[in-house]
């Protein structure tokens, strides 16, 4: 008896590449169930525009995330996706880019998620300079487990597990970047759709990793970093004309500015570092998903020859 | 009973007791010789005792023995530690200038090498060594040619300056035997045969290159670290994608990352590493991406005694990760298994698309054996199951209609798989219980009546990989006097050990486990039902085997036979046990390791 499987793969039909991408076309299964307001809407809307104008088929887009409210992205979009374990999407992401190196990575995720849980993979997927763009959607605190403090949480905010106010120093997401050696490192705000759309085309088309920190406000358990909070405080990088994001020392200045001026926009980028893929001499011959499983046989008996 | 004959090098860790051990395997291995060596060692770099043990022998080998024919001791320490385990007829090679002999047993011949006469010591500090190896080959009844020529090939990069010193000072350790020692009541034989010498761990990796793995990655961890260092020495020959990760946590997960994207994934890592594998198991079994885990036990908890050998991983394996999820576990028989199990474990687990975990020890990942090279097999079935590609893809029907379901309910449990960049196939895959969709059920309007189809579906494929697994066989005669259950890397100590049972009256026969899960527990009781005393032998303190095996079956047997001393088992062990028990003194034996390394 043949298998469903087999009768399935019978039935031969073509498919025609679709015209021209809409924003329709990346509309996932499901809506999002964030809180109205939530500043991962903005990111969503953000990243789908992104890749129309780039307009790269849903079927070469991975999206992978680990958990947390912002890391339910995967299920919003209509690209072929993962929603993986807490802290875990960029060491899952580094397995599927190496193993496919034609598909385009986007890694989405929360602050706890890739600076708490997932800061030893944050540190090395940047050394290793694997060519994905990673998305932080960063509002200061643990959202799905009802508002504790974060890693990205400031000194003072009272949370339910720091009821008297943070006493640890916060995390400096691009400062840590730029020390671990990422190739492209920008923050976005969700409420500047186009800068944002910009910094993830940019990010997506950059050849090596590219971060990518987003303030998108918690309305519901962040009561101190707010769209008010921000509004007066963004100041876009590209504003400034004297501004070379070649220049490291520079970024790194940069990166210590908070309080009256948070700089948004891309800090840094260099193009002289080899990818993690780029780098593998195994990939010369194609994506490894594509290459043969065999060992080719005068191989196999050089092996053997070895323990004779 | 068996001809074998056993060589034993001990020293310090750095006083090079590995170089003559690969001397003497290859000649062993040049003559047509079965061999097997095991090295106790423990986690040094200099110092502390390393003790290297060498049989072999005209037949298959398959453990370190009972005996030492000829002990080569490089220390002092190794002298006064072993030389009463040397019965008659055995031999201890010696320098007599550094080293003073203790009191043989009766029988044992002492063998002084007068080192710095024989040699220029000044110049060549393993000289004893050499020494002692020509001394050794000389009563053994082999040709000098034999060492000359290996000697030639482990020197030839040094120059021929260095090459002719060896041989040189080989051959007088040679002559010197041949004048001054009694040669070996029978000399090595020799046949036409040629086998492949290799460990566990290089089987293993090369198990997976021949059954289609593309992307290895690993944390170093002993005693499973030798697959990573076999993976990468050959990954770009072989076209393997190897990475060494942060992390064992990262491990897993990138290993499932690769995995996903389609590709035959693999990693290896012992009880410490794997504890933190624990959660991307679960992943694995819950998005239904296919991935190998190796894990090399070593005696625990804990960091435990890196270099030792236990059987104490198996309840970690089968409590792994949280919930109830499809997976399969095997244990390797021997060293050869090692390379055939991969391949097998690989079909299993890309048909059920589920994790397959391969349950070794460190006596099999460093111990080393002699393989006929027709059993490394570098073209074995591979079966990829349901797997939808970029080959296939355009032709699966969904393409057009969009009615693609990753998470498909079907009566086998397993739904078609799509990998990233096949049209037409988008789906997310969640480790969220989701629906045949994809979409998650888990948070917005969690629902019993899917949760539970989505259980059942999963579970369901422990059906086929039943059927796909064979059952247990029993060695040896039916109506034996007592049957010895072992599991894994016991296999060849546990054969032995009922051939001299045998040989001394008693019937034994084996029944050996190498699928653990799933285990067949009533083809197991079908066959326990006929014997007449059953005994579980296990290198671990809680018989955590006779607890699975009770757990699954209730079955009880009449006595345990266990050892957690880091040590393998010898015959010797087990035979003594068997007695004590069939005369009614114990239902539960655990031997005393005599050889203190």
């Amino acid at each position: 008896m043949k298998s469903w499987f087999e009768e399935k793969t019978k039935m031969a039909t073509g498919v025609a590449p679709p015209e021209q991408l809409k924003m329709t076309d990346f509309k996932g299964k499901v809506d999002p169930d964030w809180c109205p307001g939530c500043g991962d809407f903005g990111v969503l809307s953000a990243v789908q525009k992104a890749l129309v104008e780039l307009q790269i088929p849903n079927h070469n887009v991975v999206t992978i995330s680990g958990i947390g409210c912002s890391s339910n992205f995967p299920g919003f979009i209509e690209t072929y996706g993962m929603h993986t374990l807490h802290g875990r999407a960029l060491a899952v992401a580094t397995g599927m880019k190496l193993a496919n190196h034609e598909l385009t990575v986007l890694v989405t995720g929360g602050d706890g998620d890739g600076f708490g849980i997932g800061g030893n993979h944050f540190v090395h997927t940047m050394r290793r300079n694997v060519d994905l763009l990673y998305i932080v959607m960063d509002n200061q605190i643990y959202g799905l487990t009802t508002g504790q403090t974060s890693p990205t949480s400031r000194i003072g905010m009272k949370t339910k597990s720091m009821p008297f106010g943070n006493i640890e120093a916060p995390v400096n997401p691009i400062s840590l970047a730029l020390a671990a050696g990422a190739t492209f490192i920008a923050r976005g705000y969700s409420a500047e759709q186009k800068q944002l759309t910009q910094l993830i085309k940019q990010g997506i088309e950059h050849k090596g990793f590219s971060f990518l920190d987003v303030f998108s406000p918690c309305v519901t358990y962040n009561h101190d970093n707010t769209y008010q909070w921000f509004k007066p405080r963004v100041k876009k990088l590209e504003d400034d004309p004297a501004y070379d994001p070649s220049d490291w020392k520079a970024a790194m200045g940069k990166s210590l500015l908070w309080d009256d001026e948070i700089p948004i926009g891309k800090f840094f980028e260099r193009t002289d570092v080899a990818t993690l893929h780029g780098a593998e001499p195994v990939l010369n011959e194609g994506p490894l998903v594509h290459q043969d499983l065999r060992v080719p046989s005068d191989v196999a008996r050089s092996f053997i020859e070895e323990l004779m | 009973m068996k001809q074998t004959f056993a060589v034993a090098i001990g020293g310090a860790a750095g006083q090079g007791v590995a170089t003559p051990g690969d001397i003497f395997a290859k000649i062993f291995s040049r003559r047509g010789l079965h061999l097997n060596a095991y090295n106790a060692y423990q986690s040094i770099i200099r110092g502390g005792h390393t003790f290297l043990t060498i049989r072999t022998g005209p037949e298959k080998v398959t453990n370190m023995g009972d005996r030492i024919d000829l002990m080569i001791p490089l220390n002092q320490d190794t002298m006064n530690r072993h030389l009463g385990l040397l019965t008659a007829g055995a031999a201890c090679i010696y320098n007599s200038d550094t080293i003073k002999p203790g009191a043989p047993g009766s029988g044992v011949q002492i063998c002084p090498l007068p080192v710095s006469k024989l040699a220029d010591i000044t110049r060549n500090k393993v000289a004893q060594n050499t020494l002692a190896i020509g001394a050794g080959l000389s009563m053994m009844g082999i040709s000098f040619q034999a060492l000359e020529d290996v000697l030639k090939e482990q020197f030839r990069k040094k120059g021929d300056a260095v090459v002719a010193e060896n041989v040189g000072v080989a051959r007088a350790g040679y002559d010197y035997a041949a004048s001054n020692f009694k040669p070996f009541s029978y000399p090595l034989p020799k046949t036409e045969n040629r086998y492949a010498i290799l460990s566990g761990n290089t089987a293993m990796a090369m198990g997976g290159a021949a059954g289609g793995v593309k992307f290895y990655c690993a944390y170093p961890m002993s005693p499973a670290t030798g697959v990573l260092h076999w993976m990468a020495a050959h990954a770009r020959k072989a076209g393997i994608m190897v990475r060494q990760v942060e992390d064992e946590i990262g491990v897993i997960n990138m290993a499932i990352g690769a995995a996903h994207a389609g590709v035959r994934s693999m990693c290896a890592t012992s009880g410490g590493g794997f504890a933190l594998m624990s959660e991307g198991l679960g992943m694995s079994a819950m998005i239904e991406t296919p991935v190998v885990v190796i894990d090399c036990q070593r005696a625990g908890p804990s960091t435990g005694v890196p270099t030792k050998t236990e059987q104490g991983d198996l309840w970690q394996m089968l409590g792994a990760a949280f919930g109830d999820y499809p997976r399969v576990i095997a244990a390797p028989l021997d060293i050869g298994d090692c390379f055939k199990v991969i391949p097998e474990m690989f079909n299993i687990v890309d048909r059920f698309q589920c994790p397959g975990i391969v349950l070794c020890d460190l006596l099999l990942s460093e111990g080393r054996l002699s393989v006929d090279a027709k059993d490394l097999d570098f073209a074995p079935p591979i079966d990829r199951g349901e797997l939808i590609t970029s080959g296939n893809g355009e032709s699966s029907g969904f393409a057009s209609n969009g009615g693609y379901k990753r998470y498909l309910i079907t009566k086998s449990g397993i739904s078609p798989r799509a990998i990233p960049g096949v049209p037409g196939h988008t789906h997310t895959a969640g480790t969220d219980e989701h629906d045949e969709d994809g979409v998650l059920i888990s948070d917005e309007f969690t629902n019993p009546i899917k949760r539970r189809a989505m259980m059942e579906k999963r579970m369901r494929k422990m059906v086929g990989i039943e059927a796909a697994v064979p059952p247990p066989a029993l060695l040896g005669p039916r109506n034996a006097e007592v049957t010895l259950i072992g599991w894994g890397s016991t296999k060849g100590v546990i054969e032995e050990s009922c051939e001299i049972l045998r040989e001394q009256g008693i019937s034994a026969n084996q029944l050996q486990i190498r699928w653990l899960v799933p285990l067949h527990g009533e083809a197991i009781l079908d066959i326990l039902k006929g014997s007449r005393h059953t005994i579980i032998v296990e290198n671990n303190f809680s018989g955590q085997f006779a607890r699975y095996l009770r757990s699954e079956t209730s079955y009880v047997p009449n006595g345990h036979i266990r050892k957690y001393d880091g040590e393998p088992f010898m015959p010797h062990h087990i035979v003594e046990a068997v007695k004590e028990q069939l005369a009614g003194k114990t239902k539960l034996s655990v031997p005393v390791h005599e050889i203190m390394v």
